[in-house]
């Protein structure tokens, strides 16, 4: 009887939204009388931070403070048209959407301080402090409080735009099969280091190594909160959950959180992260997100690990002790498989 | 029958009428208006409605209200002072140690029962006092952080 060490590794390329049909998100953003903006969406936040992100890009593209930018994910009844917060497609789909509409916006907001200081829009720059500057006269500045007050209160004008970012339907080639069904793909590669007990079948993770490709990362501490969570996540799937317990039957499933598994706060795994910062062309300023594939390379990585520890193939999740130890009775004891070059 | 029942809610005198049977945690977020502790299960498997009673953490779905009569209760809804955040609310804002914020209510309160019997508490004690806090998205070791960093802060100050 003894513990084994067992090593495994998985990749994956994770596409970016959907295509069922086309994939559209729109954005509203609008600037209140003090100079404000607000950022309509109707996509929900979830956790996953598309609120503080949202905020980022539209404050970048405005050129104003990010302190002055709300970002409201209202419901379908009062926002615009959304898919939602799925398939990994909230930075990139949302966020192409709001640079559109903060761009239309901040063009009127130009035109409106061009009005103010009588030169033409084309001679303005933000400071991204709250200030409009005539390029190459720093004393010639309104501020965006001012603008937004003579626009909508002496000019009649909005400070306003209108954003929205279409993925198509991508049509099959009845011929060759070829599609394009995604634009974005982002990319990671994980090892997992384990042990596993021939004598109860227990798997213990030691430690998670992974690589992460995600574009640049928009808010770097939220895509480290994003990587960390979902690794957990995907520990959590390949080793306690389930809610079909082999024996003896369904009717003696978990019915409640007391019943069903799940990795507790002393059971973290040290989790070193490389993300790896290839600003994509199509996404905004080149990040495309984490999203769900923060878990799923853990499993498979988990999976072949317990291989190369014991020589035990599990092939339905999760991997349970129980499952661990038949197969090491099928083999007719535990089988290292090594590790190449160790 | 209601019943009268006074305690004190986060330093306040407080009386709400409640039903017999009724739980703690309804009574404090449709009785008081404090909707700081989240139901999560009801069953008192995830913790989100922890709050405490005389300094000990209790799940409120499961107290009957009027066995808080005359006693404290404390909730998140009262754990900053006006504007000034308590250590541990920072340290949760720093250390990014909420996504969708669920259990964020109840690891508070977990934690700062942790932290008034036992000011510095190593990282398993601090497991231990979490143990009964469900969170799904952020695999722990952040909010471990936090409480950890949140009773260094208290330390120095």
């Amino acid at each position: 009887m003894a513990i084994h060490h067992g090593r495994g590794f998985a990749c994956i390329n994770y596409p970016i939204g959907m295509n069922l049909g086309g994939d559209p998100s729109q954005a509203l953003v609008h600037s209140t009388p003090d100079g404000k903006f607000k950022v309509t969406l109707s996509s929900i936040d979830l956790g996953q931070g598309i609120k503080s992100v949202g905020r980022q890009l539209a404050a970048e593209t405005l050129g104003v403070p990010v302190e002055d930018v709300f970002v409201d994910t209202a419901d379908s009844d009062t926002g615009p048209h959304d898919m939602g917060s799925f398939a990994s497609r909230g930075t990139h789909r949302m966020g192409n959407a709001i640079i559109r509409a903060a761009t239309e916006a901040r063009a009127q907001l130009l035109e409106a301080a061009a009005e103010e200081l009588e030169v033409d829009a084309s001679d303005l720059s933000t400071d991204g402090r709250g200030n409009i500057h005539v390029k190459g006269a720093p004393s010639r500045s309104i501020t965006v409080e001012a603008t937004a007050t003579a626009a909508q209160f002496n000019q009649g004008r909005t400070l306003a735009g209108r954003g929205i970012f279409l993925v198509p339907l991508s049509e099959v080639d009845s011929d060759t099969g070829e599609m394009t069904p995604v634009s974005s793909f982002a990319h990671a590669a994980l090892v997992i280091d384990l042990t596993v007990d021939d004598e109860t079948g227990a798997v213990e993770v030691q430690h998670i190594n992974s690589a992460y490709e995600v574009g640049r990362a928009l808010n770097p501490r939220l895509v480290e909160q994003q990587l960390i969570g979902g690794a957990w996540m995907g520990v959590s799937h390949a080793l306690y959950e389930t809610t079909e317990p082999l024996y003896p039957d369904r009717s003696h499933g978990p019915v409640d959180f007391n019943h069903y598994l799940q990795p507790g706060p002393g059971d973290s795994v040290p989790h070193h992260i490389s993300v790896l910062e290839r600003p994509a062309p199509d996404a905004p300023f080149g990040g495309k997100g984490p999203g769900e594939m923060c878990a799923n390379p853990v499993l498979p990585a988990i999976a072949n690990a317990v291989f190369n520890a014991v020589g035990v193939e599990c092939d339905s999740l999760p991997i349970t002790p129980e499952k661990v130890l038949r197969g090491i009775r099928a083999n007719g004891g535990a089988r290292p498989q090594g590790r190449p070059g160790a | 029958m209601k019943s009268p029942v006074t305690f004190r809610l986060n330093g306040s005198e407080t009386a709400v009428f409640v039903d017999p049977g009724a739980n703690l945690l309804d009574v404090l977020r449709r009785g008081c208006g404090d909707l700081s502790p989240k139901y999560g299960c009801g069953q008192g498997g995830c913790g989100a409605c922890t709050v405490l009673i005389d300094g000990e953490p209790h799940v409120s779905c499961l107290v009957l209200a009027e066995t808080v009569a005359g006693r404290s209760v404390e909730t998140t809804g009262g754990l900053s002072n006006g504007p000034d955040l308590h250590p541990l609310q920072r340290a949760f804002i720093e250390g990014f140690a909420a996504q969708c914020g669920y259990c964020t209510p109840g690891m508070l309160m977990a934690a700062k029962a942790l932290l008034d019997r036992n000011p510095n508490p190593t990282r398993p004690e601090v497991e231990e006092a979490i143990s009964g806090n469900l969170c799904r998205c952020t695999g722990y070791e952040p909010i471990v952080d936090a409480i950890l960093e949140a009773a260094k802060q208290r330390g120095a100050a």
